[in-house]
Formats: structure tokens, C-alpha cells, sequence
């Protein structure tokens, strides 16, 4: 299935989930923190809260919790 | 009667199997997109443990059970209900008995650079790769605490990584011991162990080594060990560090059950000091699958008691855990201890922040305020309960007043 991480369309299997998909895109980014540095998944269960991305136009989504779907549009490197 | 599971991993799964026997109605609560938690994640089609089947078979015949995924317990909205953040919006969700499965999360402590992508969790990289994060072809360094580094090497291996170091914390003589317990109490693990050893042959194990910093331009390039008072700098592309699980007591807390030892307490029955809250699975002690499974069900047998002045069931003179279910493993923090963080800026009124002004260091603010080295004093609850907590609460719940004591949200860091 295709999605689309910040324009550049990446192929990722079925079933995997968002961070799958940026790692794919190589962006190792999901949000810049408030002192300007970016940050990526860490707990990888939905805890830590640092895997937040805008998802189809919805902000502050987990990626690390939510699966790709076809056509999906990904941004990431907000402030968030 | 409502009975409302949180949690779907196995202890949710074998309560909701229970609970639901003679025809109750069932709700499970998860925030995954799939049921089975983190030890059987990713769903049934990728569960390999025969149990996982037969409890979800099972389940799914009964139409009197129902399953809400991708959902966060975000407040209790008022007595017997509870305020779910969903896919589809706020949600309230009304009950009359509550099991509280909501497993373990991983221990993270600081260093320098532990806040650059691609420095993750020794159970987040296993719970990525698991969810399809390609590791063809990546360097890995595997550090921090437990058996679990192993089953996340193991895992790197299989899924085409290379793992160029596992650096464990505990020195020789603390790793003979545990092998000398678990090969006591737990002789199936000593195999199981021995088979993931022998399957990372040829990988770099220290022991008595510790990361001291992660370095990188914008994302990891390497990582420094510091082994045998010697400090070396190895290149890596990821680095997943972690000392253990600690059980996730946080809805515990949202229900005021008593925690102490950092675990829910409950009796023998798996009832909470809460009238109508049980617990079952890590929530109440790290224990692994078997026993999240005996908790789960017995806790979904259990029925409430209608008396007044219930009191939940004391064993006098039994131990807290059965032996069965006691770590092998019980790791010893206070050296890894060191000065962080930034969190003063996150978090002002938060008392771990007074602990390390001193650094230069941006912590995950919610991973260090639940770290045991930083006990959370009122200030934290302040801070979790506080003003932002409440405002996104009271919104979700269109305007439903919601106590500031009884809300629960993640604390973002900054």
C-alpha cells in the first residue's frame, strides 16, 4: 500500500504502522520539540507520547499506534 | 450488569473470557488498533501462542462482548463512567464493575543524547519491528537492564538488522545469580534463554557496561559504552536501551485503588482496595503471560459483593507475590542515576525537576516523572490532574464538570 509522507509516496506492507512508514521515508522525525530538536518514537506503546504526527489533517496522532491505510497522507517536523 | 475491561492483552482477553461465561454483558477497552497487547501484538494473524487463538475464538462467538479498539481512558466522568477519547470522538462509557488490565510499560532512564531519534525503548523496538519498521540493514546497539535485552536482539536479527553490541548493566557476578534463580524457579526460561543466546553468537554481550551519552547530528550516529572503565564509541543507526518493566498503575491511580511497591494492590481474589475495581495481569507485578492469564481469569470470575461495608479479602501471613510469580529479576537503578533535565522547563512545579536542575539534558518528561529514581511527589499529580488535564477533559465531555482528581491524561513533553 502507498502512503504519502510529507509528498514523497512510500510503499509499506499491510498492516504496519505509521512509524513503519516514516522509517521507510528515512524522515527519523516526528515533531520538533519547543527548543527546536527533533524527536522520534521512543516507547513505541503509546506512552511517551514523542511519535505525534498530523494524520490526514488530524493532529497530534500517535504513530506508533495507528496503521498505515492506503492513500494516507503523513506530516511530520511540527511544532508539537 | 456492565462489566468494562481495560486493557486486551492477556490478562483483558482471559477476564473478558471469564466475566463473560454466564452471559454478562462485556465491554474491553484498548488503545491498540488490535487486540493481544504488547506481548501478542499486532493481532491475530500474528499471534504464534495457542492461547491467544482459543481465548479470541472464544470470545468472538459471544455477541455479548464487545471490543473497543484504539480508544484511551481519558477521565472518570462522574461515579460508574467513564470518559473515552476514541477515533470517532469523546465517548462516555458507563459500568458497573471494572477490571483494570493495563499491563506494563518500559522503564527509561537518561543519558546524554537519549532524546535524539532513533534512541527508543528495548520493548519499543521490538513493539516497531513487530508493527513493520523495516531493520534491514541497520546498525543496533541493544543496552540498559533484563532478559528482555536478548528477546529484542533476537528480534533485531530476525528481522535483517545487525545488532553490533548488547551492553548489559549488571555486572557478571548479579548475571550468574539471576541465571542461578531462574534456573531454580523457572527452569522453561533457562532453555528458552540458552536458545536465544546460542541464536546471538558472535554479538558483542558485556557485561557491566553502560551508555554513557548517544551522539548525532539531528538523528543517532553513535553511541558511547563505557565498559571496564574504558569508553568506546561505537557507530549505530538505532539504540534501544531499557531496565525492565514496570507495571502501568496509572488507571489504578484514575480509580483511587491503593498502589504500593509501585503495583496495584489487590487480594487474593484479585480485588482492588476499590469497591467494584479488580486488577489483574503486570498492573498488579511484573509476571509475564502465565500469570497475566490466571489473574485475568480469575478476576473475571469474581462477582461483586453487595454489602455495605465491603472490604476486599486479606490473606494473613501469605506473601505479597506468590513465589511463582516472583522476579528473578530485580534490577538495581541507583547508578544509573544521573543528573538530568530539562523537565524544570516542562513541568515547574514537578519535584523531579528540582532533583536535576543542573543539566543540560531534555528528558521525555513522562518517562522520567514515572521513573522510580524520581519519586512523583503531589506536584505531579498537580501537574497530571492540573489545568491542561482538566480543560481537555471537560471539552471531550462537552462541558461535563469532571474532577480534576479523577482525570487522566498523558503529560506531553515539551
Amino acid at each position: 500500500m502507498i502512503v504519502d509522507v510529507n509528498g514523497t509516496m512510500v510503499e509499506v506492507e499491510d498492516g504496519a504502522s505509521v512509524i513503519a512508514a516514516l522509517v521507510v521515508a528515512d524522515t527519523l522525525c516526528t515533531r520538533i520539540s519547543v527548543s527546536g530538536q527533533p524527536r522520534f518514537a521512543v516507547c513505541g506503546m503509546g506512552q511517551c507520547q514523542e511519535c505525534r504526527v498530523t494524520i490526514d489533517g488530524s493532529k497530534h496522532r500517535l504513530a506508533c499506534q495507528t496503521p498505515c491505510r492506503t492513500g494516507m497522507v503523513i506530516r511530520t517536523g511540527e511544532r508539537a | 450488569m456492565s462489566i468494562v475491561i481495560l486493557g486486551a492483552g492477556p490478562a483483558g482477553l482471559a477476564a473478558a473470557h471469564a466475566a463473560s461465561s454466564d452471559g454478562h454483558a462485556v465491554t474491553v477497552v484498548d488503545d491498540n488498533p488490535a487486540p493481544g497487547g504488547q506481548i501478542w501484538r499486532g493481532g491475530p494473524a500474528r499471534w504464534r501462542d495457542p492461547r491467544a487463538h482459543a481465548l479470541w475464538e472464544a470470545l468472538r462467538q459471544r455477541q455479548h462482548v464487545r471490543f473497543i479498539q484504539g480508544a484511551r481512558v481519558v477521565a472518570a466522568a462522574g461515579p460508574h463512567t467513564l470518559l473515552l477519547d476514541t477515533a470517532d470522538g469523546p465517548r462516555l462509557l458507563p459500568w458497573q464493575r471494572v477490571i483494570l488490565c493495563s499491563g506494563a510499560r518500559e522503564l527509561l532512564l537518561p543519558f546524554p543524547g537519549w532524546t535524539l531519534p532513533g534512541v527508543m525503548g528495548v520493548g519499543a523496538i521490538q513493539a516497531l519491528a513487530k508493527g513493520g519498521m523495516p531493520l534491514r540493514g541497520k546498525r543496533v546497539v541493544i543496552a540498559g537492564s533484563g532478559p528482555l535485552l536478548l528477546a529484542a536482539a533476537d528480534t533485531v536479527r530476525r528481522s535483517g538488522g545487525k545488532v553490533v553490541a548488547i551492553a548489559e548493566h549488571q555486572g557478571t557476578r548479579a548475571l550468574a545469580g539471576f541465571f542461578g534463580r531462574l534456573l531454580l524457579g523457572h527452569p522453561g526460561k533457562v532453555w528458552q534463554s540458552l536458545q536465544l543466546a546460542a541464536s546471538l553468537l558472535g554479538v558483542p554481550y558485556r557485561h557491566g557496561a553502560v551508555v554513557s551519552a548517544a551522539a548525532g547530528d539531528q538523528r543517532l550516529q553513535s553511541v558511547t559504552l563505557r565498559h571496564r572503565g574504558r569508553e568506546r564509541e561505537i557507530a549505530c543507526d538505532f539504540l534501544a536501551c531499557g531496565f525492565g518493566l514496570v507495571p502501568g498503575v496509572e488507571l489504578g491511580a484514575l480509580f483511587g485503588c491503593t498502589i504500593s511497591e509501585g503495583r496495584i494492590t489487590v487480594d487474593g481474589g484479585q480485588a482492588s482496595s476499590v469497591k467494584d475495581v479488580w486488577a489483574a495481569g503486570e498492573s498488579t507485578g511484573i509476571g509475564g503471560v502465565d500469570k497475566a492469564l490466571a489473574e485475568g481469569r480469575i478476576a473475571g470470575l469474581a462477582r461483586p459483593i453487595n454489602v455495605a461495608d465491603w472490604q476486599p479479602l486479606n490473606w494473613s501471613g501469605a506473601p505479597a507475590q506468590p513465589r511463582l510469580w516472583r522476579p528473578c529479576w530485580r534490577p538495581r537503578f541507583a547508578a544509573r542515576r544521573q543528573p538530568c533535565a530539562t523537565c524544570a522547563a516542562c513541568l515547574p512545579s514537578f519535584a523531579a525537576a528540582r532533583m536535576c536542575a543542573a543539566a543540560q539534558l531534555e528528558p521525555h518528561a513522562r518517562q522520567l516523572a514515572l521513573a522510580p529514581s524520581c519519586k512523583p511527589g503531589p506536584a505531579w499529580g498537580h501537574a497530571r490532574a492540573g489545568c491542561a488535564g482538566q480543560r481537555v477533559a471537560s471539552c471531550l465531555a462537552g462541558k461535563r464538570p469532571v474532577c480534576a482528581s479523577q482525570c487522566f491524561l498523558p503529560v506531553r513533553p515539551a
